[in-house]
Parts: C-alpha cells; structure tokens; sequence
C-alpha cells in the first residue's frame, strides 16, 4: 500500500442525440482517487462536481440489477463493481455497442430485452390454468438449482456487446437470450416440445449462429456457465431433428 | 414521438413487483393496463431482495404447525401493532397462493430434500430427517420474529427471480411498458383522479396519462437518508410525493422507517436476513456474540428494529470495530461452510467478494445498521385505495396499506408485493370497468403546463445558489444523524429545523447544466422538493409521536405508549403550506390486543380503553381521515368476533 493518491484521468464518450450541436467526442476528466472507489462513485462524482449533463445509468449499485453495464477500457463490464484499484490511470469508457444510444454511456438494452423476450416467448407455456387451492407441484431442489442458475442472468447486456455476432446482425440472441431459453427449456413446468423449441433456436439468429469466440463468458459479471448453455442447446435441439426426422 | 396526451384502462407507476402483479390482475380481467417505470423493469428494486418471502406452507419440519394465523400473529407481534391487523389477516392468508402462484410463473424455489439435512440453530449444529413425503415442495428457511420457519427462497436471489417470473407474465399478457418515464404529478379534481404528468428521461418531453384508475408503486423513501441507505439509486419516494403534493391524499406513519442490521459497511449493500436465518452471528470488536445476552431467546433472530437498536448500543459503548469509516460490527458465516455460501447465500458471497474483497468462507463481514424500509407511505384502504382521491391507489412499499405497522417482518415485504398485486390488482380492475375515461382534458393540459413551466423555471433560474447534489447530500447527513435508530425531541426538532431551512435552499438553488433531453441534473432537480417534503413528514411525524414503538425509538421517551399512541400518523401538505399538517386515527380493528411481543422491551404503558370500545370507534374515525368505503365492509377479513366468542 502506498498513501499516494492517483489523479484518475477519464476519458468518456460523449453524443446527446436530443441535441443538435452535440457531435460524438470525448471528454476527459481528472478526479483523485479514494480507497475502494468503484466506476459508480467516479462518475457520480464527476457529474455532481465538473459536469452535470453527463449521462450514464446505474440503480442498485450492488452488481444485481443490471442497469450499468459500459465499455470499460474497451472490455464490456459492470460500472458498479469496477474497482478504480484495478485500473489504470487512464480509464477510457464508451457505451455498450449492439444497443441504441441514449446518451453519452447510456444505452437503451429495454427495449433489446423486451424485443427478445417477446421473440422467444421467454414465459412458461403453462399446462394447466393456476389453481389458488392446490399444493405446488414437486420439483427436485437439483432441477430447481439448474433453473436457478441459468435465472441468474441479470440482463446487463455485457454478452451481446462483446459477442462479435450479435454486432453485426441485430437478430441474434446472443448470450443472454439463448441463455434465456436453455432456463426455459430445462424447466419441466413449460410445456413446450423439442419441436417447438426447433423453431425458435435452431438457426442463425439462435444458437447455429454463434461462432464460439465465447467472449460472451468471458466478460459475463455472473460468469454464467454459457459455454454449457450452447452446448445444451446444441444436443437438444439437434436430438430433436433426428428423432423428427 | 409520443403525443402529449395518451389514454388507457389502468395505470400502474412502477415496474417493481407490486405495480407489475397489479398491472396482470388488471390485464388477466380485460383492462388495457399500462406501466410506466425510471428503468426497465427487471432493474426495478424489487431485485435486490434477498432472502425469502413469507408463507405459511410449513413444509419443513421446522416449520410444522404454521399457519396463516401463525404468520398473522407474528406480521402483527412484529409491528408493534403499529398494523392495520385486517390487513395483516388478508395478507397472511393469502401469502401461500402468492409463493405458488410464483413457482406456476416460474420461479425456481429451493425445495425441500427429504432425509437429513445439517442446519445451524442458534449456535449449535443440527442434523433434522425432513420428512420423504414432503421431498420436492417449496423449502423454507428461518428469518427474524417468527415463529416458524417460513421463508421461501430461490438461493438469495428471491426477489430477482420473482421479478423476472412476474415479468415474464407482463411481457406474455402484451402489457404496455414504457420504461425511463418518470411521474410528476397527478391529474385529478379534487375527489377523483384521473391520471398523471410523466416526463420522458430519454427526451426531456412531458406527456400526459389519462387513466380510468391510477396505481402508485413507486417504492420506498430511502434515499433521503442519503448514502445511508440499502436501496438503490432509484428510491426517491417518488410516489409518495405525488400524494403528498395533492394536498387531499394523507401519507401513514412516515416516522417508521426501518433500518436493516447487516447492510456492507461502509458501502451499504444489503446483506440477507437469511445469513442469520440459516444460522450467522453477530460478533463485537472482542468476537463476543451479544445478541444471546440481549435477546436470549431470539437472539440474532430477533425483529430487525430490535436487533438494530442492540447493535448501535453496542457501538455506543464502544464495542464496535474502529475503521476509517466509522464504526462496525462483524457477521460471520464461516462456519455454514463455502459450500453452502456458494450456493444457498451465493449472492451474499458474491457481494463480499466484489464490494468488501472479502471470501465469507473465511473472513468476517463488516456490518452496521443501514437504512432500508419504508413503512410508511400513501395511506389506501383494505382494497389499496387511496384516502380521498377515488380512482387512485397504491401498492407495495409506497403504500402504507398497513400490515408493517411499525416494523416490518424480514421477508413480509417480498410478499406484500405479490399479495397486494392480487387483491389491491383485481379491486382496480372491478373500479376501472366500472369507470369511464372522462372527456374533459383540460385538468390533463393544466397539470402538463404546471409541470412544464417547474421544468423551465429550473432551467431559466440563475444565481448562485446550492448544487441539488449538495442539498441532497445535507438532507442525508440531518436524517441519518437525527432522525436515524435512536431519536430525540431536541434532535428532531433541529433537523425539522434543518430541513426547512433546505427547503428555502432548494427553491433558489441552481442547475449547471441547462442543455436539451433528459437532462440528468434536471430530472434529480424536479425530484428533490418531493424528497425534502418527505423529509419533513419523518421529521414531523417522529418529533410528535412522543413514546417508542417498534423502528421508532425516541430515547426521551423510551416506551410503547399504548394509552395514547396506539394510533397512526396521518400528514397531509396543503398547496403552498410551509410544513405539513398532522393529524391522527386508529390503527384499525384490533384482534390480538396489544401485548408483548415476544422480543425486545416487555415494559409498556397500557391502553385505557376497552378492545371493544377502541374497535368500536375505528370505523368514524378512519371515515373522518378521508378513509373511502371499501368493497366489502371493514372487518370481514377479520376473525375477532368469533375469537372474542371462544
């Protein structure tokens, strides 16, 4: 431990497309560094104290929401839980890519996930109405943990911009949403059959259409096990062709 | 582009739990429902709950022998009866459907293993044989001022994987959600409302809503303790404020504010109740566990208001831990073992992991009491709706429908969402289809002008005054250090000194940024006069309760005064009032007469009246308050006449 204080220099992208004289730019701000300072408190402190209009997201500020994800450095990553001690001096930060500018590092990944969700009709295709008077069905607690964590994605959006597919062909679902899927067709509640399934993963837009660089896993916050994820659905959904076939 | 005027059925401000299950029971009933939310609803903070949710299925063996009534007497123990104990009754009965209603959305439950099973109790290792008939239903694991082991939970991310079940039904029903939409006022006529003013926080445009029924779910206050808080960014009590800014709608007991016990020092994430529940201690600087000598029955399972207040006397007396950041004390887990903490506690050890840089396995947390919970909020009738205004309701968190009473139960909040979505969803749906969307849109354009014209008075106004950011970061630091665990009468009426003198500050403070859209400076700026007024209603509320009931401590006056405050606060803010204005009803029809709770102090001044009598006069008296006739008579959920009679 050294009791220098760092002079961080942050180097931001900047476009306010409500703007008209606003042009893509970066800006670049000084700030002293302070112990355990994470990418939330940095730019909270350089929007309350240098400049006001700077936009960026964040909301529960303990890695489960989702909402802060930005290029950190050029590496897709969660602004809450980005320690400053793990970087350099010099930080660069831009907007995720795949998702519609806000402004400045400010994305819109509702509408992505929205969008995806109803695609894949990501809900359980119940096979019976609810029923307020029964006792809940069973379900082994070793299924419920393998559900559990493929519900652990918490949809920051880091996977689809690190995945070079989901850049250059807006209709791929990426990690999170063939992640998504795989949860839903593991869960012996939805009542969906592998043919079914057939048709919503088995193409380019689903998971025929990633190319394994497999950055997707190495940047997710949540370190989802998405390489299993691809290969689950591959099994699957190949299985179901030849036994349809 | 979004016109200056839409329409529909039902409209819910929120996108958490509580406003996305209302905007379902309205959709599932025919209603064009639509939600508008600050983020995308999956970033709403219903996320972050942890632990568990409440329900009495008692399929552990632990939890044998629970009911809702069980579940009912603990909601009201646990209140201080502070609760509305109808509510509590509804609420407690129909917790169980809630938590399966969730697993038939999708919500991954942990499940009951049948054969042995090693729990931690109290300190001591135990092996207990869940029974083989009972392997597969929903699990459950111990939480604070139970009886019964009674909360069910997916890992600790229960209140994620809720969300996104509930979501998913959302997006399954077509349910229109526009997201990064702020509410700003509400539209009404004096007696009924009719929608809301939003402001779009991707372009900066304001808009109008006009709805047939309007559903506040807006969360909780939090973030008026500043940084002292757990809750996210987002916890304005915005919801609340519109209420309050109508002059007609009364907010409940603004004073109860909950701090939760384990919040991540100094950062102030939220960590699980559930550590304690699957068998965590609290440790002082000399690693002395002094819950079992402060509560030797529930020890560190004892209600958080009450677990909160031994640990700040611990810190008082100088047995906290000294750290650049104030003083703490340890939670320690290690010995529930890394396998379980990477499974059962995962997000625990992921947040002590990234946010302390610590591995629970093998090192011990640094806690301290934290901001946490709102109990207080838009006072509604048993039906959710709203005193005065008809048309208008609320859920969840911003809501004071009033089951928390005083101290809200670890893991009845997580319930409360889902259970009032049901029963407050399927009332705003009977209200709507039985409304018409009013014609006249001339209160919907007034309302958008006035709000229009707050907007560019901030963007006009020069000087120099405060920053909104400093004006916030004062508030926080009078709420936490007077109105925070242990309160005074000389402290409270400094801070409500404080933050009016904030209040004057705000109204000349001035923006640094006056560029076009969203403009985040802006849209913190048209936050902050509701927050300081919510401010000013703790304040108010705290100073003029003289006793000490549940999370409201006042060391002046240190005891449960049932004679005389067995009553909740009600505080309204006339248009251009300096300072709002209190006034007071019962707390509703009483079942379980007041008593000890089982925990904390058994010391109390007893009320005078006869239950009989007291109950007697809670109908007028709520009546008087703007209390709307709900649906069916007050009182029908509530068993007291039978049990009177046994």
């Amino acid at each position: 431990m050294t009791d220098e204080v760092r002079r961080l220099k942050f180097e931001i992208f900047r476009f306010n497309p409500e703007d008209p004289e606003s042009e893509p730019h970066i800006d670049t701000f000084e700030i002293d560094e302070r112990p355990y300072m994470t990418l939330y408190m940095a730019l909270s402190e350089i929007r309350e104290t240098q400049d006001a209009g700077l936009q960026f997201d964040f909301a529960c500020r303990s890695a489960i929401c989702g909402s802060c994800g930005m290029l950190v450095n050029g590496r897709p990553a969660l602004g809450c839980r980005t320690l400053t001690a793990d970087l350099p001096e010099i930080v660069r930060l831009h907007p995720l890519p795949a998702f519609k500018l806000i402004g400045d590092l400010s994305v819109d990944t509702g509408t992505w996930f929205r969008e995806m969700a109803e695609r894949t009709e990501a809900w359980i295709h119940e096979q019976q109405p609810f029923d307020p008077a029964a006792t809940e069905e069973r379900m082994s607690d070793d299924i419920a943990a393998a559900i559990y964590e493929g519900d652990r994605c918490i949809e920051c959006g880091c996977c689809v911009a690190s995945c070079g597919v989901a850049n250059v062909s807006p209709e791929f679902l990426a990690g999170a949403g063939l992640n998504r899927v795989a949860r839903f067709m593991m869960d012996p509640r939805d009542s969906r059959s592998d043919e079914e399934w057939y048709d919503v993963v088995a193409s380019s837009e689903g998971v025929f259409g990633c190319v394994g660089m497999m950055a997707c896993a190495d940047v997710c916050p949540k370190e989802l096990p998405l390489l299993e994820v691809y290969a689950y659905l591959r099994r699957r959904t190949l299985g179901t062709k030849f036994v349809s076939d | 582009m979004t016109p200056q005027l839409i329409t529909t059925d039902v409209l819910v401000i929120g996108g958490g739990l509580a406003g996305e299950r209302c905007a379902i029971e309205a959709a599932a009933a025919g209603q064009e429902a639509m939600i508008l939310s600050l983020v995308p609803p999956r970033r709403s903070h219903s996320c972050a709950a942890q632990g568990g949710m409440q329900a009495a299925l008692g399929n552990c063996v632990k939890a044998e022998g629970d009911s809702p009534h069980v579940h009912f007497l603990d909601t009201v123990r646990g209140s201080d009866w502070g609760a509305d104990q109808e509510v509590a009754s509804i609420f407690a009965e129909e917790a169980p459907i809630a938590v399966r209603e969730l697993a038939h959305f999708g919500v991954p439950w942990s499940r009951v293993r049948g054969g042995k099973n090693k729990y931690f109790i109290k300190g001591e290792s135990v092996e207990i044989d869940e029974l083989l008939e009972n392997d597969g239903l929903i699990s459950q694991r111990d939480f604070g001022g139970t009886a019964k082991w009674r909360a069910c939970y997916a890992a600790a991310g229960t209140g994620h994987a809720a969300l996104y079940a509930v979501d998913s039904e959302v997006v399954r029903l077509g349910i229109t959600v526009r997201d990064r939409v702020e509410a700003i006022s509400l539209i009404h006529d004096g007696s009924r409302c009719t929608g809301v003013v939003a402001r779009c926080l991707r372009t900066g445009k304001h808009f109008a809503v006009m709805a047939k029924a309007t559903v506040i779910a807006t969360g909780g206050y939090g973030r008026i303790y500043g940084g002292y808080t757990t809750n996210a960014t987002i916890n304005y009590g915005d919801g609340a404020a519109l209420a309050l800014n109508t002059g007609i709608v009364p907010l409940g007991n603004m004073e109860a504010v909950q701090f939760h016990p384990t919040a991540l020092s100094p950062s102030g994430i939220l960590i699980t109740e559930g550590c304690r529940g699957d068998g965590g201690y609290l440790l002082d600087k000399n690693l002395n566990r002094f819950m079992v000598e402060a509560e030797p029955e529930k020890q560190e399972l004892a209600s958080r208001d009450v677990v909160s207040r031994h640990m700040m006397q611990c810190i008082q007396d100088g047995n906290g831990v000294d750290s650049p950041n104030g003083s703490h004390l340890w939670l320690d887990i290690r010995h529930l073992g890394e396998e379980h903490l990477t499974t059962k506690l995962l997000e625990v050890f992921d947040i002590c992991r990234d946010f302390a840089g610590i591995n629970p396995a093998h090192d011990l947390i640094p806690v301290r009491p934290t901001q946490h919970y709102s109990m207080g909020g838009v006072r509604v009738n048993k039906d959710g709706e709203a005193y005065g205004l008809a048309g208008l309701y609320a859920v969840g968190e911003a809501a004071c429908w009033d089951m928390h009473g005083f101290n809200r139960l670890g893991g009845n909040s997580l319930a409360e969402t889902l259970v009032a979505g049901r029963v407050v969803g399927a009332r705003v749906a009977e209200y709507a289809a039985g409304a018409t969307l009013q014609a006249n849109t001339a209160p919907a354009f007034d309302a958008l002008g006035v709000a229009q014209q707050q907007a560019e008075t901030w963007l006009t106004r020069e000087g120099n005054g405060r920053s909104v950011y400093e004006i916030r970061d004062s508030l926080g630091e009078i709420m936490i250090t007077k109105v925070g665990i242990f309160r005074n009468g000389k402290d409270l009426e400094s801070a409500v000194h404080d933050i009016q003198a904030l209040i004057d500050e705000c109204s000349h403070a001035v923006l640094r940024h006056k560029g076009p859209g969203a403009n985040p400076e802006l849209a913190f700026a048209l936050r902050l006069p509701g927050m300081l007024r919510l401010a000013m209603t703790v304040a108010m509320g705290a100073l003029a309760r003289s006793e000490s009931r549940g999370a409201h401590f006042r060391t002046d006056f240190p005891l449960r005064n049932d004679r005389e405050w067995l009553k909740r606060t009600l505080a309204r803010w006339q248009p251009d009032a300096h300072s709002p204005t209190l006034s007071y009803e019962p707390v509703g029809l009483l079942d379980l007469p007041p008593g000890h709770r089982g925990y904390g102090s058994d010391e109390r001044i007893e009320m005078d009246d006869s239950i009989n009598d007291y109950n007697g006069s809670v109908e007028d008296a709520q009546q008087r308050e703007g209390r709307l006739a709900s649906v069916d008579p007050m009182g029908s959920r509530l068993n007291y006449a039978d049990r009177k009679a046994t």
